[in-house]
């Protein structure tokens, strides 16, 4: 009966067959080390840009050394040059929009995964989810064109004589109605982040076991007091991840805000003034940068730009990757 | 399905882009970047250009800081400033150097009631304005000036230019003439440490944000203030007369300048004397490397100057841009024969 | 106040304040929208599509722009999504536990989020400053690698969800692990590929920062790869801080088109993950 089905299989059908198998094993290999390269690519892409970042900036950094950091000077016909205007300008622009984003954001998430009316979750979803999708130009513009002179022939204005007589305050409001500057900045800014704010918060809340929530339920407790003391302990590092990466996504966003900022190299106690963001100077003097300590300036304002982010990305990364750990992703 | 359309999809794409790239590749365009304030005239010659001679002329106007940078990098066939650059700079760059076209810098403002002209200031006045000192429209200093005109109490809201602008490098070279305190305090360059203000992008971005904000002043090229409706105001002259921004008032300042002299043609047209000369008048040049990478584009360069200076007048005086003097172009097109040549050592202008 | 009351009182605030925050969201929303298709809508005409950029004071179109921007896009995405992809499958499949696939799945993510002005700063020293000119080139490679780490991390999240099963069945007929992945896992997930593809185009179709300085600009009709090139953000950048009104209305109706584009493909991406989640 064996010999049967070994008689079955005729010497001329092993070679092409055996020929097939070392093609497959080499496409194999091929593909395997294919995708490999592939992986190293993106590796390497990483260190090309942090070293192509320091390479550019070394003029800077041998000319100013730590004192860049600190200078507020920015003078290109000296060829003095100093980030800390451009630094605090991305600063307070993106504690501006975390100021508004955090508190809507996170408002917004409670809204849908609790208040809504069932029927709406989806279509209001959707639209919060719009916001995020509209490219920050767009922002820009509109901000130039429409919110910029609102704010000029309105609130700001209303702002400067509310706080006139106020202590701090005054100096916090003061100054000549610009329409564009900080403030209008910060404000662009804090919309644009707001559905990356409120669309983590609200994945984050929704892997919240029910069971919790309704334990809290059956003790008493109001949807308030759920919200605050069952649910967001328990996903506090979930939230505080993507707090951290919408304050990455402000602290480098560029186009929104060189529109509306007024690009003016000076750090000024009041926020309705104009200022500058690292992302913005670049945007706005890098092609015209004559001389290489000015070019390099600019790229050393990129390099502190891209560590600042990316220490502020790093962290939110780890806390996220915590709480995927903690569900069990 | 989806993935095998898009897979089709960038296929096409990909072998257009390739078929399209070969077929266009042969095609040459004058690539040129720099001032914004000749802009309006540049863009207007090159169109009237293309449409005589086919030539296209690609310019970006990135302002004179971003121009001069360009041309030193020979990423572009030439470079346009309003800043000449000395001689030394020229000789260590490569470059040569010279006018294309004469205007004029005009303050302008945005105050309810006020119409072009009626507003008339001194450079104490202004210099001041930059500089801070005076924050009000209402301000004794500005009504002295003014006596029949209505000043609301306005914040003044400065406008200057955030960007490398020979522009720039005019008016406070302006300023730092008539104002000691000026020059001390700031000085002159492309750009410098504003006092105040708000930064706009290029002589566009000036226009626009005095066309937007309520008691704002800024200094542009005249065709901007007039083809986008600014309201300008006349200024007091070296001679102490109250001029009015127009092509004879440009044309009395740029009369006295010695063209023949200066190397490189540099010259400076600002606070000249005259009765009727404008106090903020400016030459705009261009910037060509003495031993172009690519001749031919060079060439095709120098051919469109030269039409320029024989067919271009009527168009940049529609502008209000003043054209050279005859004599000064002779003395240009020479210039292009002794200074640009191939790398054979021919002269590349005809 | 009973301690019931005062704690009914917070609810009632909380609720009013979070219905507050999603309206005020909405209002954002509908303002810019609005704004945009109000303004935008009133420049559409067929000359947009056929004419080019012009100069100040004179009629003209975005043709150039939009060819321009297709362009770029289309290279950068082809040159960028079979990277990701390749890559993301090496991190599901074969370096699945390595600890390699770790270190890269966090610079990725860094990568994705990281401001895209700097990925500009560094096309711009490695292409640019060594070709000696700004190219098409030079912006494709940079919307490149803005697109890498979108199509990396749905590539490798949608590889992760096939069941572990599918692939032992293949492998037990006797397939090579690159079948296995080819026809196994790739056709399984085929969905969710193809929309991190699609949400990568429409991450890159709206990116001005990284083009200001590789491919410039462009005011004339050029499909040349080897020379500046026109895009529709860039033109919008000029264009809207210009003082010319016809200028500023070709702003507004270009970032129309490129809103109307971007939603288009995150609508049709978000289509097929919910056809995917239902089938």
């Amino acid at each position: 009966m064996s010999d049967l089905a070994l008689a079955a299989e005729p010497a001329t059908e092993v070679k092409p067959k055996a020929n097939a198998l070392t093609r497959l094993a080499l496409f194999d290999r091929l593909f395997h080390w294919l995708t490999f390269l592939a992986a190293i690519i993106v590796l390497l892409l990483l260190a090309g840009v942090i070293i192509s970042l320091i390479e550019g900036s070394m003029p800077a950094i041998r000319a100013f050394g730590f004192g860049f950091l600190s200078s507020q000077a920015w003078n290109p016909v000296t060829d003095d040059y100093g980030a800390l205007p451009a630094i605090y300008g991305t600063v307070i622009t993106s504690m501006i929009a975390m100021l508004v984003a955090v508190p809507v954001g996170l408002g917004v998430a409670v809204f849908l995964t609790e208040l809504c009316p069932h029927a709406l979750r989806r279509p209001i979803g959707m639209a919060i989810e719009l916001l995020a999708g509209i490219p920050s130009i767009i922002y820009g513009i509109w901000g130039l064109f429409v919110l910029a002179p609102f704010l000029q022939g309105h609130v700001q204005p209303a702002l400067i004589s509310l706080f006139a007589d106020a202590p701090f305050l005054s100096s916090l409001f003061a100054g000549p109605p610009y329409g564009i500057g900080v403030l209008t900045a910060g404000l662009i800014l804090g919309v644009m982040v707001l559905p990356f704010i409120a669309s983590i918060s609200r994945d984050v809340f929704e892997t919240v076991p029910p069971v919790l929530k309704e334990a809290a339920a059956g003790v008493g407790c109001t949807t308030f007091e759920i919200m605050n003391h069952v649910v967001m302990p328990y996903t506090r590092t979930g939230l505080i991840g993507g707090i951290m990466l919408g304050l990455g996504r402000a602290l480098g966003e560029t186009m929104a805000v060189t529109f509306v900022i007024g690009n003016a190299h000076k750090i000024s106690s009041s926020i309705l003034s104009p200022g500058t963001t690292i992302s913005a100077t670049i945007a706005n003097e890098f092609t015209e940068a004559v001389g290489d300590l000015y070019t390099s300036s600019l790229i050393e304002l990129g390099l502190i730009l891209f560590v600042i982010t990316f220490v502020v990305l790093a962290a939110a990364r780890l806390m996220l990757m915590r709480i995927e750990r903690k569900a069990g992703g | 399905m989806i993935s095998s359309l898009l897979k089709r999809a960038a296929v096409a794409v990909a072998g257009l882009g390739v078929a399209a790239s070969v077929a266009f590749a042969g095609e040459a365009t004058i690539s040129g970047a720099g001032a914004t304030f000749p802009y309006p005239i540049y863009a207007k010659w090159a169109d009237m250009y293309q449409k005589d001679t086919g030539t296209k002329l690609n310019y970006q106007s990135i302002g004179s800081g971003g121009g001069i940078k360009q041309v030193k990098a020979r990423t572009v066939t030439f470079g346009a400033s309003d800043q000449p650059l000395k001689a030394e700079d020229l000789d260590a760059a490569g470059l040569t150097q010279w006018p294309q076209i004469i205007g004029g810098i005009v303050p302008v403002v945005n105050i309810d009631g006020v119409n072009p002209g009626d507003l008339t200031l001194d450079g104490a006045v202004i210099t001041k304005i930059f500089l801070g000192e005076i924050k009000s429209w209402d301000d004794a200093a500005i009504k002295k000036l003014n006596p029949k005109v209505k000043l609301p109490e306005l914040p003044i809201v400065v406008a200057h230019r955030s960007d490398g602008s020979g522009t720039t490098f005019n008016f406070t070279n302006y300023l730092s003439k008539v104002s000691a305190d000026w020059k001390s305090k700031v000085g002159e360059n492309s750009a410098v440490e504003w006092p105040t203000g708000v930064g706009a992008k290029g002589n566009e971005g000036v226009a626009t944000t005095v066309a937007n904000t309520k008691g704002a002043i800024g200094y542009v090229e005249y065709a901007y203030a007039k083809q986008n409706k600014l309201t300008y105001t006349k200024l007091v002259n070296h001679d102490g007369k109250v001029v009015a921004p127009t092509s004879e008032t440009f044309q009395a300042a740029a009369a006295n300048a010695d063209w023949a002299t200066a190397p490189g043609f540099y010259q400076i047209l600002t606070d000249q004397p005259g009765a009727k000369s404008w106090p903020i008048t400016a030459a705009s040049f261009i910037l060509l490397p003495k031993q172009p990478q690519d001749a031919p584009i060079a060439s095709e360069a120098l051919k469109f100057f030269g039409w320029a200076f024989t067919s271009g007048g009527k168009a940049a005086e529609e502008l209000d841009y003043i054209p050279l003097p005859q004599t000064v172009v002779a003395l240009i097109k020479k210039s292009w024969a002794a200074n640009v040549k191939g790398a054979d050592g021919k002269p590349l202008s005809n | 106040m009973s301690l019931y009351a005062g704690r009914r009182a917070n609810n009632i605030v909380a609720t009013f304040l979070c219905w507050a925050a999603a309206l005020f969201g909405l209002a954002w929303l509908i303002m810019i929208l609005g704004a945009l298709i109000y303004e935008g809508a009133k420049g559409l005409s067929p000359a947009v599509f056929t004419e080019m950029t012009p100069p100040p004071g004179s009629a003209g179109g975005l043709m150039n722009a939009i060819a321009g921007s297709f362009l770029m896009s289309a290279i950068g995405v082809a040159v960028g999504a079979p990277l990701g992809l390749l890559a993301g499958t090496y991190m599901a499949e074969y370096g699945r536990y390595a600890k390699i696939t770790t270190v890269i799945r966090f610079i990725n993510d860094i990568l994705l989020s990281a401001p895209s002005i700097v990925v500009g700063l560094f096309v711009y020293t490695v292409l640019v400053a060594q070709m000696k000119h700004f190219s098409a080139i030079a912006g494709s490679g940079a919307l490149a690698i803005l697109v890498i780490p979108v199509v990396l991390r749905t590539t490798e999240d949608m590889l992760l969800l096939v069941p572990g099963s599918l692939r032992e069945a293949a492998a037990a007929l006797g397939l090579p692990r690159s079948y296995v992945i080819w026809h196994v896992a790739y056709r399984a997930a085929k969905s969710g590929l193809v929309t991190g593809v699609l949400l990568a185009i429409a991450r890159v179709s709206g990116e001005t920062a990284p083009l200001l300085f590789t491919s410039l600009n462009n005011q004339f009709w050029s499909l040349d790869l080897n020379a500046p090139m026109a895009s529709l953000p860039v033109v919008i950048f000029q264009f809207a801080l210009s003082p010319y009104r016809d200028w500023q209305q070709l702003a507004w109706t270009g970032a129309l088109l490129i809103t109307v584009t971007v939603l288009i493909l995150s609508i049709a991406a978000r289509a097929l993950s919910a056809q995917r989640r239902r089938g």
